[in-house]
């Protein structure tokens, strides 16, 4: 058994989500290698390198890979495919933009997002996480997106070498033009410790800052409700739910959130949820942890107080 | 140009979904059916496709059972021309699904087919990739604005990162994220009209594609749940729990 992991990363340096595919990539069983495809990406391969477990990591360098488009994605991943078993990738949207194409390609039913590996099941949240499935593929080479969230990094002290290949992509028919990305210091919405979400109740982007002051203070990622960021308020990116990102950290705080499934269903399995909401009644007190009762516009700004009394 | 809309008939979106106590599936009896939000959503995108003409027809395709048809009204009613409406009772996968598809775009003569990023009930996300592939055009998944132009797209993608463009050569595959519009609601007149628009019957058989299943579904259970905790009084007490009770701060 070999499996090939398809590493995350911005060109510049390497994400975590691989580290945690690998260790979905361990449970399939079989050598672990990783692809870095991308432009200029060198430095991230030497980082896949050092992931625990991870036999040998493939560099492929091409300009059509700079923004991983997935008809170039396809061409790179299938035609490696030759030598593995299975291929996992991280869940984020570039993945899945992409990974149908490979699945297609290799005549495989997709197994997406999943939660969890055993033998050679594997499991996946469907119905908004209101059911969960368990399934078995007869496919001869399998292809797996996971649920980063669901699974801890792999260590790091390994020594894989970098081989470097090359790919021939072709005509793709489609073209990268601009892209707009929401510049951040905080950290990173998936892999976060702490997440502080809006909702609609927040009333307007400004108001955000309300959310924004006490996010900095503890070092927090922030997300919201779907209908904060249908309403402008916030980038669409930090959009946390059942279609948008899936998010798991140690303290989830949500503001002026109702809790609809579509919502839980992408914070429902963070360690600790604390949620501020001037309902009793909403159902997002349902799965909290903490509840507080209370206008937000009052609150957060105790709550910023608070904070800033115990150190913050 | 033709563009193909694929819709799915799904659990409405406002229902929570209900394991059999058998673990075989979701309970889908006696329960309200929709279409599939983003399908809706990629409807009302060719529907103003065709507005502007830049749609010359609209064909609404679902593959599904008896009542797939309702979804196709659905469509047709939004403003969709006429209607393909595949039928099985086998709850297919979406490799399965792309293979039909691939086959009813090729008979059609489709040049772009709109469809949903994901259906609300398997959440696989998968369907339009395959499509894509097996025709072998390009794509554009999530997309939050559409822009035709002469042989091509600008579509503007919703990403993990913020936003981004691309240019598509057409023919293409185009899926669609939350942003990209609202759907209208079908007026009684529209209603009335869409019960004389074609829908034509066709079989997985037609098109000649094997539909057996890939995955085994060993159990479908309950997720675990979450039981409420305590509401507390103020700022500061909440700071108290997390910091000393739960220590995540
Ligand atoms: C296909 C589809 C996909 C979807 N995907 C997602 C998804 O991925 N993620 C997602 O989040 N949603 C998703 N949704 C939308 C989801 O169904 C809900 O509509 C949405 O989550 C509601 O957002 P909200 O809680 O911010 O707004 P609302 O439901 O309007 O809730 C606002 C809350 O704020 C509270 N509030 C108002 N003012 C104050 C105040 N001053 N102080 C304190 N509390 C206040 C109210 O009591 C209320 O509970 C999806 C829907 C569909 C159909
Ligand atoms: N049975 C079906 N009939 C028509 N379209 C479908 C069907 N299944 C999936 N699709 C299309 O494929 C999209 C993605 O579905 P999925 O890959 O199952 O998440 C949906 O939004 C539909 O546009």
């Amino acid at each position: 058994m070999a499996v090939l992991v398809i590493a995350e990363h911005d060109n510049a340096s390497l994400k975590d989500a691989t580290a945690k595919t690998v260790t979905a990539a361990a449970k399939v069983g079989g050598d672990i290698d990783v692809l870095v495809a991308g432009k200029g990406a060198s430095a991230a391969a030497e980082s896949a390198g050092k992931i625990d477990g991870v036999r040998a990591v493939i560099h492929v360098d091409h300009d059509l890979l700079e923004y991983q488009m997935p008809e170039a994605m396809e061409a790179t991943v299938v035609a490696l495919m030759d030598g593995y078993d299975a291929v996992l990738s991280p869940d984020g949207k570039t993945h899945q933009a992409y990974m149908p194409r490979v699945a297609a390609r290799l005549d495989t039913q997709q197994i997406s997002s999943v939660t969890g590996i055993e033998g050679d099941t594997f499991e996946r949240p469907i119905y908004a996480g209101n059911a969960v499935a368990y399934v078995k593929s007869g496919d001869p080479k399998k292809v797996v997106t996971v649920r980063t969230t669901a699974f801890a990094p792999a260590g790091e002290g390994g020594s894989a070498s970098v081989k470097s290949e090359s790919a021939d992509i072709g005509d793709t028919g489609s073209a990268f033009v601009s892209e707009e990305l929401s510049k951040s210091d905080r950290p990173e919405l998936t892999g976060a410790k702490i997440v502080v979400s809006g909702g609609r109740g927040m009333g307007s982007g400004e108001n955000f800052s309300l959310l924004e002051g006490i996010a900095d203070k503890l070092g927090a990622a922030m997300g919201a409700s779907r209908a904060a960021v249908d309403a402008g308020y916030v980038p669409n990116d930090w959009q946390v739910g059942q279609t948008g990102k899936a998010v798991a950290p140690e303290l989830y705080l949500a503001v002026g959130i109702s809790g609809a499934i579509q919502h839980l269903a992408g914070m429902k399995d963070s360690k600790v949820i604390a949620a501020i909401n001037k309902d009793e009644e909403a159902p997002i007190f349902s799965v909290a942890d903490y509840g507080l009762v209370a206008d937000l516009f009052k609150a957060l700004p105790e709550l910023e107080a608070e904070l800033a009394k115990v150190g913050y | 140009m033709k563009v193909l809309v694929p819709v799915k008939r799904v659990l409405d979106y406002n229902v929570k979904a209900r394991v059999k106590p058998d673990q075989s599936g979701v309970d889908l009896s006696n329960v309200k059916m929709s279409m599939n939000p983003f399908d809706e959503i990629a409807v009302e995108e060719a529907v103003r496709m065709q507005e502007k003409s830049v749609a010359t027809e609209t064909i609404a395709v679902s593959i599904g059972p008896a009542k797939a048809q309702e979804t196709i009204r659905t469509a047709l009613a939004m403003g969709v021309d006429r209607g393909v409406h595949v039928t099985t009772d086998e709850d297919l996968e979406p490799l399965a699904v792309a293979k039909i598809l691939k086959a009813v775009a090729e008979a059609e003569g489709a040049e772009l087919i709109l469809m949903g990023k994901q259906a609300i009930d398997n959440d696989y996300g998968a369907t339009g990739g395959m499509l894509s592939a097996m025709l072998g055009w390009p794509i554009g998944q999530y997309a939050n604005t559409i822009e035709t132009k002469e042989g091509a797209l600008t579509v503007k993608r919703e990403i993990d990162g913020g936003l981004q463009t691309v240019e598509l050569r057409l023919p293409a595959v185009v899926t669609t994220d939350l942003r990209l519009n609202e759907p209208r609601y079908a007026s009684l007149p529209n209603i009335m009209k869409a019960k004389r628009k074609p829908i034509e019957a066709k079989t997985p058989a037609d098109y000649g594609v094997d539909t057996a299943p890939r995955l085994t579904v060993v159990k479908v259970t309950e997720p675990k749940t979450r039981e409420a905790g305590v509401k507390v009084e103020d700022a500061a007490a909440l700071v108290d729990k997390l910091k000393n009770e739960a220590g995540v701060i």
